[in-house]
């Protein structure tokens, strides 16, 4: 009971409260080791009194006075390890003028949209980026941060540590960005949580085809991003995106393991709730008039989803939608994803006209489109040779599975 | 506050014994609007290329330590409370339209040496 409590409290809270205990120490690691003191400590101390009314409060409380107490036993480590905030309170008004509440307290989001664009700040590369998130902002320990993304863990831990010492060593600002500064980073915010999802969505190797564990993660960020700045219309549409994108789940893979394409997935197993509240995103961004890259890729998503069954899809409408997100994002990529639609549209024929002057050298899913579209043209041969250059490119198992097949059959 | 070290890459050096008040404007005026800004704290315009030379060991050559498109055409010393404040004045260098650009790194210590 006590266990559990404390895992809930850890699962819900655990960005808040080292955000919070962040505005104390200004230093990351004696932040994050106050935070993991608290929580140990509240293991013994709920079991002996309780669980708390307010336990993120209990738990912030906690912390931030392990980290005060600390910082006064310790003053050169401040010194070591600065982590810049902008001219305020002191510690002490920090803590006395603002007691630590759930919910409610308008400081306590912008503490953990501090803690996360610090994360994602681009003065850290992509891939330190993602770990310091899902090491600070997630609170995952570093050896399944390290499973996470298959590398070794002194590896990730070697990540981690350079990555923490250039936001303290380049004095990297715990703020939020704001002006003219904000949809830059913001961008940059989402295109780490959604690396995240896609990892997870499709491993990029191993024999799973989905990292459920990364998805939740990055589902997770991305509504707390949605919650933070519900004025931002990209941080619903990249929410949107996921959601409905994740609705799937259930049936990418049979009982075996085998990928099953979208064509012959049971709709009814699909998530209805997440497919609604993406939809509910959508409209609510495309009202707006306000529509980014995200909501485009939403509301496509969204269209595949919807339809009865996937002869029924409105592919006429989704190369539209392909066409408005190519003006506002002229990437090889999307122009590929245009082609699947194009092909239902406008005959297979055209479609690989199009492809065949995209740029995407090692990307799996050209040859892998390519060969869709030639097997629809009756040109077995080529199809075949064009499934074995994207076996070539795929390291997932069940993406390599399939492709075998169709190698073979 | 803390100091940060601009490093100005670019194809080569504005400031040549050839150039022109028009070749250096830009630069100059840039120079001008960091010191009225109250940032700047040291600034310094290199000559071309041409007049590099490099030690590497015990041999000496001609040119810059790095042959690459971009060298370090100029440097300069700022102050600021953070690295956003640093990168928001070290993204104004006019040498980032016209192809080049900036690298900022935190100074650890150092400064002009008085004598006596």
């Amino acid at each position: 009971m006590i266990e559990e409590a404390v895992a809930e409290a850890h699962r819900r809270g655990w960005a808040l409260v080292l955000a919070a205990t962040m505005r104390v120490t200004n230093d990351l690691d004696l932040a994050e080791e106050c935070v993991q003191e608290a929580y140990a400590a509240a293991l013994q101390s709920w079991a002996r009194d309780g669980v708390p009314d307010q336990p993120l409060a209990w738990l912030t409380t906690t912390a931030r006075r392990r980290a005060m107490d600390a910082i006064r036993r310790e003053r050169t480590l401040r010194s070591k390890l600065p982590l810049l905030l902008e001219p305020e309170a002191t510690v002490e008004d920090t803590v006395m003028d603002h007691p630590p509440a759930e919910d409610h307290d308008d400081e306590i989001p912008d503490e953990r949209l501090r803690l996360i664009f610090t994360c994602c700040h681009p003065a850290l590369a992509q891939e330190a980026q993602v770990a310091l998130t899902l090491r600070l902002v997630c609170g995952i320990p570093t050896p399944d941060v390290a499973r996470a993304f298959l590398v070794t863990e002194p590896t990730m831990a070697a990540r981690i540590t350079r990555a923490k010492k250039k936001v303290s060593g380049a004095r990297i600002p715990f703020r939020v960005p704001h002006g003219a500064e904000l949809p830059d980073r913001l961008r940059g915010v989402l295109a780490v949580v959604h690396l995240l999802f896609t990892a997870g969505h499709t491993a990029p190797s191993g024999a799973d085809l989905v990292r459920a564990d990364l998805v939740d993660r990055a589902l997770h960020l991305a509504r707390m991003l949605r919650e933070l700045m519900p004025d931002e219309p990209e941080a619903a549409g990249l929410l949107a995106l996921l959601l409905v994108t994740d609705a799937r789940r259930a049936t990418r893979v049979d009982a075996a393991g085998r990928l099953v394409r979208l064509p012959d997935q049971d709709r009814a197993l699909w998530d209805r709730a997440a497919m609604a509240e993406a939809h509910d995103l959508i409209v609510a961004g495309l009202r707006d008039g306000r529509i980014g890259r995200y909501a485009l890729q939403a509301a496509i998503a969204s269209l595949y989803a919807e339809a009865p069954s996937y002869a029924e899809t409105d592919f006429a409408q989704i190369v539209q939608l392909y066409d408005t997100l190519l003006k506002i994002w002229p990437s090889p990529v999307v122009a590929l994803n245009r082609a699947v639609p194009l092909a239902m549209v406008a005959g297979p024929e055209v479609a690989l006209a199009e492809i065949s002057q995209l740029d995407l050298p090692g990307y799996q899913y050209l040859p892998a489109v390519r060969a869709d579209l030639l097997r629809q043209l009756g040109r077995d041969a080529e199809a075949r040779e064009a499934y074995t250059q994207a076996l070539a490119l795929t390291t997932n198992e069940a993406e390599r599975e399939f492709l075998t097949q169709q190698v073979d059959g | 506050m803390a100091q940060y070290a601009v490093l100005i890459y670019a194809g080569d050096a504005a400031h040549g014994p050839d150039a022109t008040p028009q070749d250096t404007a830009p630069h100059d005026r840039h120079a001008e609007e960091l010191e009225r800004s109250g940032a700047l704290l040291a600034a310094y315009a290199l000559t071309p290329r041409d007049l590099a030379t490099t030690v590497r060991g015990d041999a000496i050559t001609d040119g810059p330590f790095i042959e690459a498109k971009e060298i370090v055409a100029g440097f300069y010393i700022l102050e600021a409370p953070d690295l956003d404040a640093a990168l928001a004045i070290a993204k104004l260098n006019p040498v980032c339209q016209m192809g080049g650009g900036v690298e900022v790194r935190p100074v650890a210590g150092g400064g002009p040496i008085q004598r006596g």
